[in-house]
């Protein structure tokens, strides 16, 4: 056990220095800039691969959250001059407060119906932000968020922004894991295998699945905090459907049930459209289809499937 | 311990059981038998919280457990090995029999539990073997000894056995009969369900006989087992003489 443990921080600590050391290293600000929407985009992954790919409850509407993160951070820093630290407490208390809301009854379905649920829920948020103009700026966009600043530290060069982004992703990448180690960690599994034995060995399935829901939302506002002050202009487009399909992809295409698969899929899904910037207009065709490949060849996700091919690797050279 | 008297249980306007009631008292090891659909699962499933749906009155340890819900049920002492074992196979044997000692943790402490954790290998040294290995991996008797074990993490007052026999070889059914049995001279009381009614009898002190959802026999296991009703309809006599003598 003591072993396994060891193992697991090495890997957290190689994670740590990769990351920190493409942080000093790179000084284009392009580089820096995809790297931190990696990290935005693996926050809004882990937090929907609890919900998700430990706990079995598929939510077609996590993009909701993150959009509640970035207009109320957006709304108090930028309309009322709220300090944005501040902010970004009121924001998670918005995402968890309407995690409760929502979750309460959309919970208690379960499957495809709960898929509906979430759909329907990220639909309306979605519209809100676009038809309360006065608040929210509306179709057009909201302008004039405020830089991130902590005394003499000014969160905009690329590199701070960096730091602060995937320090965060690290502390929650740690909270994960713990608490996926603990005996709630256990229980979340135990509901996504068979919810009624769950409930016949003593697990509040209901409790449990709201208070996990409740967790990715705050992730969700977090992420949508960081987003808001990073790109300083934000429109609905970035927190409708087809971006909670994205989050829903990245876990799949990353690996459901994984800490790290949050990680790959983020990666893969934000850098992948980049790297197809050259295709121009086959762009959307070849990204389909790296994901059908993916899907093909590793069901299981990109994380399994690699830490499968390394496995047989190693037993062929034995 | 568990008095159930009236019991109705109802599926949407359907009674599948009717006016059954039944006692189990303290260090009982109690059998229910009965054909397929007679309601024997139904009614462990009113005792358990999984089924709402229910009319009459079910007493444990003198507290009434209508509208109480699973978990707190659990919590009451009544633990369940479910049919069909219903381990969670994704999770290592190891998780899997913490997961039975859920509802423990904050009450009883991680010392208490790792405790029972030792306890549970010992009675079942082949969890202990395998208990990194992912519990989907384990033969079928190897589940039920794993469904058994976490039922008994949960250090229930009364343990209840749905079908504990079923889809197993049949010398797989005679150890998990005798652990039964193990068990309850070690002073757990066991409410059994069974269509195996001859083992079940064998090692139980009572029986009840469930027909189409109504109690139609009851009276000591031996009592049962010599019960010629209950030999021709459920012990099917000819097939017990015929394993008899196979297994000579």
């Amino acid at each position: 056990m003591a072993i396994k443990n060891n193992y697991i921080r090495i890997e957290y600590l190689v994670f740590l220095c990769a990351v920190s050391a493409f942080g000093f290293v790179t000084e284009n600000t392009y580089y820096l800039q995809i790297m931190t929407f990696i990290g935005i985009n693996t926050l809004l992954g882990l937090g929907l691969n609890m919900l998700m790919g430990y706990t079995g409850q598929v939510s077609l509407g996590h993009a909701a959250f993150y959009g509640i993160g970035a207009y109320t951070t957006a709304i108090l820093s930028g309309t009322y001059g709220i300090n944005p630290w501040l902010s970004l407490v009121c924001a998670v208390a918005a995402a968890v407060f309407i995690a409760f809301i929502v979750g309460l009854p959309t919970l208690r379905l379960s499957g495809y119906y709960l898929a509906m649920g979430t759909l329907g829920f990220g639909m309306i948020v979605n519209i809100v932000i676009r038809e309360w103009a006065a608040v929210t700026g509306g179709a057009s966009g909201f302008v004039g968020i405020p830089v991130l600043e902590a005394g003499p530290l000014i969160f905009m060069s690329g590199a701070n922004y960096y730091f602060l982004v995937w320090g965060i992703v690290f502390a929650a990448m740690i909270v994960c894991r713990r608490l996926l180690a603990s005996r709630t960690g256990r229980a979340l599994r135990a509901i996504h295998d068979g919810e009624k034995t769950a409930v016949a060995i003593g697990i509040n399935t209901h409790l449990l699945k709201l208070e996990i829901f409740i967790f990715a939302a705050a992730l969700g506002a977090v992420a949508g905090f960081l987003y808001a002050h990073f790109v300083l202009f934000i429109s609905p487009e970035s927190f409708g459907f087809m971006f909670s399909i994205k989050i829903v992809t990245m876990v799949v295409i990353g690996g459901m049930a994984s800490v790290w698969g949050a990680l790959l899929g983020a990666t893969v899904l934000t850098l992948l459209p980049e790297v197809l910037h050259g295709f121009a207009e086959y762009e959307m065709i070849i990204f389909g289809t790296v994901l059908m490949v993916v899907m093909i060849f590793m069901p299981q996700g990109l994380t399994r499937g690699i830490m499968d091919m390394i496995r047989t690797a190693g037993r062929a050279r034995t | 311990m568990l008095k159930i008297k009236n019991l109705r249980c109802c599926y949407g306007n359907i009674a599948v059981v009717h006016t059954v009631s039944l006692s189990v008292r303290q260090g009982e090891l109690i059998s229910i038998i009965g054909a397929n659909g007679a309601g024997k699962s139904t009614l462990l499933g009113a005792v358990c919280g999984l089924l709402k749906n229910w009319s009459g009155d079910i007493e444990f340890k003198g507290r009434a457990l209508k509208g109480m819900s699973a978990p707190a049920i659990v919590r009451q002492g009544i633990s369940m090995v479910p049919e069909g074992r219903q381990i969670f196979s994704p999770l290592s044997v190891m998780d899997n029999l913490k997961m039975g000692a859920y509802t423990r943790f904050k009450k009883d402490g991680k010392h208490r539990v790792a405790e029972d954790l030792d306890m549970v290998m010992q009675m079942f040294p082949i969890l202990k073997e395998r208990s990194a290995q992912l519990a989907g991996t384990l033969s079928g008797g190897e589940q039920q000894m794993l469904a058994i074990g976490r039922a008994l993490m949960a250090r229930p007052a009364l343990l209840v056995l749905d079908e504990p026999s079923m889809g197993l070889a049949p010398k797989i059914v005679e150890m998990i009969f005798s652990t039964i049995q193990d068990l309850s001279h070690s002073g757990v009381t066991i409410l059994l369900v069974e269509q195996n009614a001859r083992a079940a009898l064998k090692i139980s002190d009572r029986g009840y006989v469930l027909e189409t959802g109504k109690m139609v026999l009851q009276g000591s296991a031996d009592e049962l087992l010599v019960d010629d009703d209950v030999k021709r309809a459920y012990l099917g006599k000819d097939y017990g003489d015929f394993l008899d003598e196979r297994n000579q």
